[in-house]
């Protein structure tokens, strides 16, 4: 798609340089990548994370030089940072809400991707790379989130570690490396903020191979069609896209300016600002708002199958959410890759995306409470009978309970407790994780198979000329 | 087509309140168990006391009141600090620019006289060692050192608070759900405990503390009173702090000094945070408009 290279070396050093390090080519070549001339705002999400990997990087080092990593400092150490360090409440403010930027412009980023067909053939590769970066963002967010050492820190630490712990066969020696002993302390914090200075390099070596793997095919576009005429098709990628994506990273610098400003600690959570205490276990252990969906299909198996326990079944379900992306180019079986020319494909999608967030949800509520209540509560009275069997009996009149409590012996063991009727967090969770799963393993590969797309345009100049009505388009049937 | 744009329309503004939402869910969620054990959980399950004026500094405008920040540390220093310290904060905070003491004659709070005179006089002095004897010994406080609680460490404190360990109150307003809020519910929340309800001794009953009187009510489930019990018994009942600036002393205006005082101590650099924000989104919505327009004048003969 790049075609050979059309920069020419002007002064006497350009050409010295060109012979021996031709990187102003380099430069040159990838401001002038033909890009598709129709590509619409959601495309502007790739410059957008470039930004906040950018931002993410510069403010976490200059974070690592007032952090102490230890378990008696590390708190102070964060609160010193907002209260001592010059802009140092600037500083960490953007950092803790750009990781909350981060994930839900990779969020939009991923979701245009699969609406668009972007993973198909022959952008696989980059599609891929795109879920290594996905997944590597969230192991250096979930390590960012312990090193302040606030009680959710170090309880969400533990349910993470505890996870890895289930997997058989390999879970206990990984988990002991990741905590360096055998509890979360100092060592576990110091590794912690080692990794989470390293995998954002890690990452941003990714993003090379996720760029330059676009750049062989180049840039997937809102049709789908290929480009067919690099004159016709599509536009030089400066000045054009530098532009329009400049407009959208401003745009998105408003909405990440005011958390940063005026909510700050909307995204966080106050148990946060609870010094750790391995003793005292908050009441709600959530982690943060971009890994809820995955908490929530985690928590949603609740039963055995098989041999395999609900615990290490949870695990598998919550990996194999993020796994089954590494897949998606393989199980959606559809030729046409953008899902405007598939109206069952679109459909579904838009479900998909209710239920990711609504997972999302899910996760932040506690499975065993209600969604909604199906009627008023009632009284429930449990006790054993003479036979010693345990027996439940259903009152809405508290004096009828209590008198029936009074007349059963002490050794009953009788209590009264409430009874509510409604639709538990639990199931709307199951319904949702099972659809997450559904989506990808047998309606997309059916899809492909059985639905009719509608007619696309011949090409991306035609689409441009049809939604301009300037000339009457030529439509296909098939690619 | 134009459903398809709906659609994704719709999925940035499920984006955005997928992440807005479920953070207003745990803001305002149900109290969590919790007896003696230090939870953000505040509220106790019903809507917070506001006390008359609001909270003028949680607005995005909002500032904080020099004198009530002044009567506010007046509480903690003489009702307060007698079981509580805020060690992430030194004196010399009280002086910074924003803060209760702050004065434009002393750009250095360590010059300030106030400042000074409040470090040197506070009822907890700082653990130090005699140069002579090597001993152990207390030293009044400097504009440097750190405002500690009256404790040696917290095995001493929960021995003579029967177990119960006082939080430092450093980042009390940010450490739980409501803010001020909260902190002054929990101080006008001292109610006398409903009928049915067994209070164990040394525990006091509180409509706003965060936790849970199931097991010691008896009658309706269903009708269980708010709130849980906490080892601190209510701190205003007797206390009589005279404030410098004439304001009457009530428990109201204690408890709303007290609990903005907190909020302030908590975030000390929101105004200046709020000020700065409003600087930077006008900016940043100008620029959105020139680079849009360049976009415009760019594109515009490029049918797109």
């Amino acid at each position: 798609m790049s075609g050979p290279s059309t920069y020419e070396p002007k002064s006497g050093f350009t050409k010295w340089m060109d012979e021996r390090l031709p990187i102003i080519r380099f430069g040159a070549d990838l401001m002038d990548f033909p890009t598709p001339k129709n590509l619409n705002y959601w495309w502007t999400f790739g410059g957008i994370l470039a930004v906040c990997l950018v931002i993410q990087i510069v403010t976490g080092i200059v974070l690592a030089m007032h952090y102490v990593a230890n378990t008696q400092m590390a708190f102070a150490s964060v609160e010193r940072i907002m209260r001592d360090v010059d802009f140092g409440w600037l500083i960490r403010n953007i950092h803790a809400n750009g990781a909350s930027m981060f994930f839900l412009a990779v969020y939009i980023h991923m979701f245009r991707g699969m609406y668009y067909g972007s993973y198909k053939n022959p952008r696989e590769v980059i599609w891929i790379l795109g879920v290594v970066i996905y997944f590597l963002m969230m192991a250096t967010a979930f390590m960012g989130y312990v090193l302040p050492w606030g009680q959710m820190s170090f309880h969400g630490s533990a349910v993470i570690t505890n996870l890895i712990g289930a997997i058989p066969l390999v879970g206990e020696p990984v988990k002991t490396y990741l905590m360096g002993g055998p509890a979360i302390g100092d060592a576990t914090l110091n590794r912690f903020f080692s990794l989470h200075y390293l995998l954002p390099f890690v990452i941003a070596g990714i993003v090379v191979l996720h760029i330059w793997a676009l750049h062989v095919p180049g840039n997937n576009n809102p049709t789908g069609v290929s480009v067919k005429d690099v004159k016709k098709d599509t536009v030089p990628f400066h000045p054009y896209y530098t532009v329009k994506d400049g407009f959208a990273i401003i745009v998105f610098l408003i909405l990440f300016a005011l958390f940063v400003f005026y909510f700050p600690n909307a995204l966080g959570h106050a148990d946060n600002s609870i010094e750790a205490n391995p003793l005292q276990t908050p009441a709600h252990i959530v982690p943060e708002w971009y890994l809820l969906p995955f908490y929530a299909i985690l928590r949603a198996i609740t039963f055995d199958i098989g041999p395999i326990e609900a615990k290490l079944l949870g695990v598998i379900a919550m990996f194999g959410a993020i796994g089954i992306l590494f897949v998606l180019p393989w199980l959606d079986t559809s030729k046409v890759r953008s899902m405007r020319y598939r109206p069952f494909a679109r459909s579904i999608f838009v479900v998909f995306v209710f239920a990711c967030v609504g997972l999302g949800f899910c996760g932040a509520n506690d499975p065993d409470k209600l969604v909604f209540k199906t009627q008023a509560d009632q009284l429930a009275l449990t006790y054993n009978n003479t036979n010693g069997q345990p027996q439940r009996e259903i009152f809405d009149d508290y004096a009828a309970a209590k008198s029936k409590l009074d007349s059963l012996p002490p050794t009953a063991g009788a209590a009264i407790e409430i009874q509510s009727t409604g639709f538990k967090w639990l199931w709307l969770s199951q319904i949702l994780g099972a659809y997450y799963f559904l989506y990808f393993l047998v309606l997309l590969p059916l899809l492909g198979v059985i639905e009719k797309p509608k007619p696309r345009p011949a090409s991306i100049a035609d689409s441009v000329r049809k939604k301009h009505g300037s000339a009457p388009a030529a439509a296909v049937a098939a690619e | 087509m134009r459903l398809a744009k709906l659609a994704l329309a719709g999925l940035a503004a499920l984006a955005v309140s997928a992440i807005a939402l479920p953070v207003l869910a745990q803001e305002h969620g149900a109290p969590a168990a919790g007896g003696e054990a230090e939870h953000a959980a505040g509220g106790g399950g019903h809507e917070l006391l506001e006390p008359k004026g609001g909270w003028p500094h949680e607005d995005y405008f909002g500032t904080f009141d020099q004198n009530q920040l002044q009567r506010g540390f007046k509480v903690f220093a003489e009702v307060c600090s007698s079981c509580h310290g805020m060690k992430l904060l030194s004196f010399r905070n009280l002086g910074e620019q924003g803060g209760p003491f702050y004065d434009a004659r002393y750009p250095n709070p360590n010059d300030n006289p106030v400042v000074k005179q409040i470090a040197a006089t506070f009822v907890n002095q700082i653990p130090s060692v005699d140069p002579d004897s090597g001993d152990a010994v207390k030293m009044p406080a400097k504009t440097s050192d750190r405002i500690v609680g009256p404790y040696a460490n917290d095995v001493a404190a929960r021995v003579i608070n029967g177990g119960a360990l006082p939080p430092d109150l450093s980042v009390i307003a940010k450490a739980r759900h409501g803010g001020a809020g909260y902190v002054y519910s929990l101080m006008m929340g001292y109610h006398t405990p409903p009928a049915g309800l067994t209070v164990a001794s040394g525990q006091h009953y509180n409509a706003y503390f965060g936790g849970d009187t199931a097991a010691s009510w008896s009658g309706d489930p269903r009708l269980k009173p708010p709130g849980g019990f906490l080892a601190m018994a209510w701190p205003l009942e007797n206390a009589n702090v005279t404030f410098d600036d004439g304001t009457p002393t009530t428990k109201e205006q204690m408890a709303h000094d007290v609990a903005t005082f907190f909020a302030w101590a908590s975030d000390p650099k929101a105004v200046a945070r709020k000020q700065m924000g409003a600087a930077v989104i006008p900016f940043l919505l100008l620029l959105s408009v020139l680079v849009f327009l360049s976009y415009k004048a760019l594109w515009r003969n490029i049918e797109h």
